[in-house]
């Protein structure tokens, strides 16, 4: 479980999270929603400790990881993966080393069981024969896919997801979203997933926090989102003549 | 532009404190080291070997036709290149080719990293990025350039050679005479000491830039060209004060 306690955050003069308070439970895929710009990304990378908090705190399992120093987040780190808007896959490295990285920093494994973990996590994401080939080469579904086997190559106890169907066809963006939802209950993970896309939300949002503003506006889970009478809420949710026919 | 100059060399200070920190894993570091070799070092030999030879030949020529003078012995001609190549044109104009070639392919490397965030993405595995990415390219960079300053060197003062004799300009006996001629071997060392700081601060200056990025594409040709320009005007400063340290 990750909590976040009264969590701000401001660059410079502007104000971006505002006093937010939060908890993701073990085991789900949570879900942080809201509009482009309403602090989304910002509150995840606090999370993570990309972003130094200016107030507040964040904890893992009951472990402080805001007060935490580089060398002591490092050993959190290990517990973490993460996947990117982009997939931030390593350019200058082929899809099986992006996959190995990890295992090469942090384990003793030989090479061949390096592989063999890479070959396991490439076919749990449906890529296979690919490894071979660089980032450049791949398709944006495909980077993403890779993306997600680096971050579970270390079996994480927590996996982050930055709009991991940004820029895909509805198909493959269902494709990843059930890929996300199979690997947090097949290893227990806490799961924490930036989104914008409703089909997301309604497909495997199990707690849904929604940020307007830098404030957490509402919580909830994908059946209350589509009852819930927050003037704001349903100003996202019901934005599209879709999902006012789903209403 | 002070407070900006001083925030500047503050973060420069505590990034480099980053990059000193002790590696996570030292056969991988060993093997990044290796390639950053290649990568800094050995692709730029062509560039180095071309401007030397060439160089030489300009220098060598210069000075024949500047000492137009039965009384200065025409061995003074491969003396004075000689100087030249191994005081300052091998160690400091070089260093500044290096700033450019070397410089702008580690700031952009490392800015197209940020903006990507694959920086990013190595903190999150738990990994120093500061460490990781930057501590094999000046390790590299240390390592090799030395050993492309002494190149260079050769390279200049055979190209002064060739030009000396193909123009009859100089005899090749006293040109070779001359580049043996008050030989101090003191010479070499100032200007390998010059050239392991250049090569010093052409990464890590580069590298703060490339690190720091902040934006996109255009972003990362500013901080290209910031690395370029700083570590050129680091190189020209430092080379005045180690002059007057190791020579005055």
């Amino acid at each position: 479980m990750i909590e976040a306690f009264n969590v701000s955050k401001s660059f410079e003069e502007h104000l971006v999270l505002d006093n937010v308070s939060c908890r993701f439970e073990t085991g789900k895929c949570n879900l942080i929603i809201g509009q482009s710009g309403s602090g989304k990304t910002v509150l995840m990378k606090c999370l993570v400790g990309l972003f130094e908090i200016d107030k507040g705190k964040v904890e893992y399992d009951g472990r402080s990881f805001s007060k935490m120093s580089f060398d002591e987040m490092k050993s959190i780190r290990q517990e973490i993966g993460m996947m990117f808007q982009g997939g931030a896959l390593f350019d200058s490295m082929t899809v099986e080393e992006n996959v190995i990285f990890p295992l090469s920093m942090f384990t003793s494994q030989t090479l061949e069981e390096k592989r063999e973990r890479a070959n396991f996590c490439l076919s749990r994401v449906n890529l296979e024969n690919i490894n071979k080939l660089y980032p450049a080469e791949l398709s944006g579904g495909m980077k993403k896919r890779v993306a997600i086997a680096r971050a579970i190559a270390m079996n994480p106890r927590y996996l982050f997801c930055d709009e991991p169907n940004s820029g895909l066809d509805p198909l493959t963006a269902n494709v990843i979203d059930n890929l996300i939802s199979e690997i947090t209950q097949e290893y227990n993970m806490t799961t924490i997933i930036n989104t914008h896309d409703m089909n997301s939300v309604i497909e495997i949002g199990q707690k849904i926090a929604y940020i307007h503003k830098g404030k957490l506006w509402w919580e909830g889970d994908k059946d209350t989102i589509l009852k819930s009478d927050n003037e704001e809420l349903n100003r996202f949710v019901f934005a599209t003549e879709l999902t006012r026919k789903l209403k | 532009m002070i407070k900006s100059f001083l925030f500047h060399i503050g973060r420069y200070t505590l990034l480099l404190r980053q990059v000193f920190k002790k590696p996570e894993k030292q056969s991988i570091y060993i093997r990044q080291i290796m390639v950053e070799i290649d990568n800094l070092g050995l692709d730029s030999v062509g560039i180095v070997a071309f401007i030397s030879v060439f160089m030489g030949a300009v220098l060598c020529i210069q000075m024949a036709f500047n000492i137009d003078t039965p009384l200065i012995p025409a061995y003074t001609i491969g003396f004075v290149t000689r100087q030249s190549v191994v005081l300052e044109f091998s160690p400091t104009i070089i260093s500044l080719i290096l700033a450019g070639k070397v410089g702008s392919r580690v700031a952009s490397e490392l800015g197209t990293m940020r903006v990507t965030e694959q920086i990013d993405a190595i903190e999150i595995i738990g990994i120093n990025p500061a460490t990781y990415l930057i501590f094999p390219k000046i390790v590299a960079s240390v390592l090799i350039n030395p050993i492309l300053i002494m190149m260079s060197m050769v390279v200049a003062v055979v190209g002064g050679w060739l030009a000396g004799v193909i123009t009859g300009l100089v005899p090749g006996s006293e040109y070779v005479f001359g580049i043996k001629a008050f030989f101090e071997s003191y010479d070499i060392v100032y200007a390998l000491i010059k050239t392991v700081v250049f090569a010093f601060l052409i990464v890590s200056i580069s590298a703060y830039h490339g690190f720091y990025t902040k934006g996109g594409a255009l972003e990362v040709g500013e901080s290209s060209t910031k690395g370029v320009v700083h570590s050129s005007i680091a190189i020209i400063f430092l080379n005045l004060i180690l002059t007057n340290l190791l020579l005055a």
